[in-house]
C-alpha cells in the first residue's frame, strides 16, 4: 500500500519518457518514479545513427524533454540505477541500490539490449554497437580517424551507420548474412533498391556473407568472412538486432513471448503491471496479429496510450505501423508490416528521386515504402488503415493520384477506423 | 501590415496546401472549407515543410514525424511537436492570395 498513488516506470528511454509526460498530461497527481540504467534522461534513438554520428548535434538534442522537465513536473527521475526485481503482489520494486519503491501500478518500458556478435575477436576494442548515446559517441570518435570500417548487419540501423560514415568520407563495407539487405523487414526488390543506393555512393555491400571472426590484437584490425575473405578495418560496427528485456517482467510473473505480452491497453497478464515500447508484444488490429515493433512511432504513441490507460482514460492503442530511415540524402519511410504479399508494385522508376513501392496482399494494400516520397507513404498509410481494395495497376500509375484513390475508397464504404486526428 | 502577393487563388483547392516564400519567410497557405489560412511553413520540431504534409480535417500533419498542428491557430497538438507554429493573416482579392508577413 502506498500513502499516495504511485506509478513506477522502469526503463527511462523514449517510451518511459513519453509515458511519464502523458501521465501528468492525463491529470495524474500522484507520485511518479522513472527508473533508468543509463546516466542520461530519456532520449530518442534516431539521431544516434544519423546526426549524432556525422557530428552535427550534441546528445541533449536527442532528449525527449530537457533534463529539468522531470523535476519541474514532480517526476522523480532515477538514473544510473537498475531495477532488480518486481513483486507484483506486494506492489514493490527492488532497485540495485537496495532501496524498495512501493507502487500501485508499474510500467515496463525496458526496451531491448543489443544482440551480441558471438565470434572470436568480438570483444576487441574498436568494435561498436549503436544503441546508446555513449555507443554513438564512441563510434563518432572512431570515425574521426578511421579510414575504413566494416558494418556487420544490413538492417536499417547498420545501413544508417554505414551511410553516416560514408558521408564522413570513410571507406565502408557492409556485411549481411542474408541474401538481401533488410531481409527481415522488406521484400528483396526493396532490399535491392537500397543496395543500389549504397553502391552508388561508394559503399560496398556484401550479402550472403557470414562473419566468422574479428581480427586484431587488443583492438580490431579487420573482419574475416566464412569464404576466407579478410576485410581490413580501423573500426567495426555491429548491428544485428536487439533482444527484448523481458527478464524483470518475467520474474514478476508476466507472460512473455517475443517480448512482454500485453493487450491493446498495454496491460500484461499480471494485474497492475503494464508494458510499452520496444519490449511489448501487442495486438495490432491493422495487421490482424500480434507484433513487437522497434520503432520511434511505437515507442512514443504506445507509451502515451498505455500511460493514459493506466490513468483510467484508456483507448485501445491502434495505428498502422510507420517507420523512417534516413540514408545519405534519401528519406525512406515505411507504413505497414506485411508478413506476406502477392506483389510489390513500383510507382515511379527506382532511379528517379522520389518513388514508392506498394505491397499488395489478397487484393489489399498492406505496406508501402517511399524513397523521398512522404506523401505517397502518407496516403498509403491511410489506404492500409481503411483496408482498401486496390488495383496494382492504379498504384503503379503516377497519373492516378493516391488522394483520389483514397477518396474513391472512402466514398464507397464507411472507413473501418474513424480515428480523430489528435486521438 | 505588409501584404505580399503569394499565389493565384486557383492554385489552392479545398483541402490543399501550398508552400510559398514571402518577406524572406517560408509560408504555407491552406484552403479548408473554402476559407484560406496561413502558417509558417517550417515544422517547429525538426526541419520539414508543412506544405509537404497531410491535411486531415483542420489539422496539418508534418511529413517527417507526423506532428500535428491546428491550421487556424497554429497550435501544436502534442508529441513530438510542442511549440506552436506562427500564423499569418491571409486574404483573397481579385483572384490573388495575399499574406501579411511582418517586415524582418
Amino acid at each position: 500500500m502506498t500513502s499516495q498513488p504511485t506509478y513506477v516506470v522502469i526503463g527511462a528511454g523514449q517510451a518511459g519518457g513519453r509515458a511519464v509526460e502523458a501521465m501528468r498530461a492525463a491529470g495524474f497527481a500522484g507520485r511518479i518514479v522513472l527508473v533508468g540504467e543509463e546516466s542520461y534522461p530519456p532520449y530518442e534513438r534516431p539521431p544516434l545513427s544519423k546526426k549524432l554520428l556525422t557530428g552535427g548535434v550534441e546528445p541533449r538534442s536527442a532528449y525527449v524533454n530537457p533534463a529539468a522537465y522531470y523535476g519541474d513536473h514532480g517526476i522523480e527521475l532515477v538514473t544510473g540505477v537498475a531495477a532488480q526485481a518486481v513483486d507484483a503482489k506486494a506492489g514493490r520494486v527492488r532497485l540495485s541500490t537496495g532501496a524498495d519503491i512501493a507502487f500501485d501500478k508499474c510500467l515496463f518500458t525496458t526496451g531491448g539490449r543489443v544482440r551480441r556478435l558471438k565470434v572470436p575477436g568480438a570483444e576487441l576494442a574498436q568494435v561498436f554497437y549503436v544503441r546508446t548515446i555513449d555507443d554513438s559517441l564512441g563510434l563518432r570518435a572512431a570515425l574521426a580517424t578511421a579510414r575504413r570500417i566494416v558494418v556487420i548487419g544490413g538492417g536499417y540501423l547498420g545501413l544508417e551507420a554505414a551511410a553516416s560514415a560514408r558521408t564522413l568520407g570513410v571507406d565502408v563495407t557492409v556485411v549481411e548474412c542474408q541474401k538481401s539487405l533488410l531481409d527481415r523487414v522488406a521484400a528483396p526488390e526493396i532490399g535491392r533498391v537500397v543496395e543500389d543506393l549504397h553502391v552508388s555512393r561508394g559503399t560496398r555491400i556484401l550479402c550472403a556473407a557470414e562473419v566468422v571472426g574479428i581480427e586484431g590484437s587488443g583492438k580490431a584490425t579487420g573482419v574475416r568472412l566464412k569464404d576466407g575473405t579478410a576485410l581490413p578495418a580501423d573500426a567495426v560496427v555491429v548491428s544485428i538486432g536487439i533482444v527484448p528485456n523481458v527478464e524483470l517482467a518475467q520474474g514478476a510473473g508476466c507472460a512473455v513471448d517475443n517480448g512482454i505480452v500485453v493487450d491493446e491497453y498495454g496491460a500484461t497478464s499480471v494485474p497492475g503491471l503494464y508494458a510499452a515500447g520496444d519490449v511489448a508484444n501487442h495486438p495490432n488490429r491493422y495487421l490482424g496479429r500480434r507484433v513487437r515493433l522497434e520503432s520511434w512511432q511505437n515507442a512514443q504513441n504506445q507509451a502515451i496510450a498505455v500511460a493514459k490507460a493506466m490513468c483510467g482514460a484508456g483507448v485501445p492503442h491502434a495505428e498502422v505501423p510507420w517507420f523512417w530511415s534516413d540514408q545519405y540524402d534519401v528519406n525512406i519511410q515505411l507504413a505497414g508490416v506485411p508478413d506476406r504479399w502477392d506483389a510489390v508494385v513500383f510507382r515511379g522508376a527506382p532511379q528517379a528521386d522520389g518513388f514508392s513501392a506498394f505491397y499488395v496482399t489478397d487484393g489489399r494494400l498492406t505496406g508501402v515504402t517511399g524513397f523521398n516520397a512522404p506523401a505517397d507513404v502518407r496516403f498509403g498509410r491511410k489506404l492500409i488503415e481503411v483496408d482498401a481494395a486496390v488495383a496494382a495497376t492504379d498504384l503503379g500509375n503516377p497519373e492516378i493520384k493516391l488522394k483520389d484513390l483514397l477518396r474513391a475508397v472512402q466514398a464507397a464504404a464507411p472507413p473501418r477506423a474513424a480515428l480523430s486526428p489528435a486521438g | 501590415m505588409a501584404w505580399t502577393r503569394v499565389a493565384k487563388a486557383d492554385q489552392i483547392g479545398d483541402d490543399e496546401v501550398l508552400g510559398v516564400e514571402a518577406g524572406g519567410e517560408e509560408i504555407a497557405v491552406y484552403r479548408l472549407g473554402g476559407k484560406l489560412y496561413s502558417t509558417h511553413n517550417v515544422c517547429t520540431h525538426e526541419y520539414a515543410c508543412l506544405s509537404d504534409g497531410y491535411i486531415e480535417g483542420e489539422f496539418i500533419e508534418c511529413p517527417l514525424h507526423q506532428g500535428l498542428f491546428h491550421i487556424p491557430t497554429g497550435k501544436a497538438q502534442g508529441a513530438p511537436v510542442t511549440v506552436d507554429v506562427r500564423v499569418f493573416e491571409v486574404k483573397e482579392e481579385g483572384g490573388e492570395i495575399f499574406v501579411d508577413v511582418p517586415e524582418k
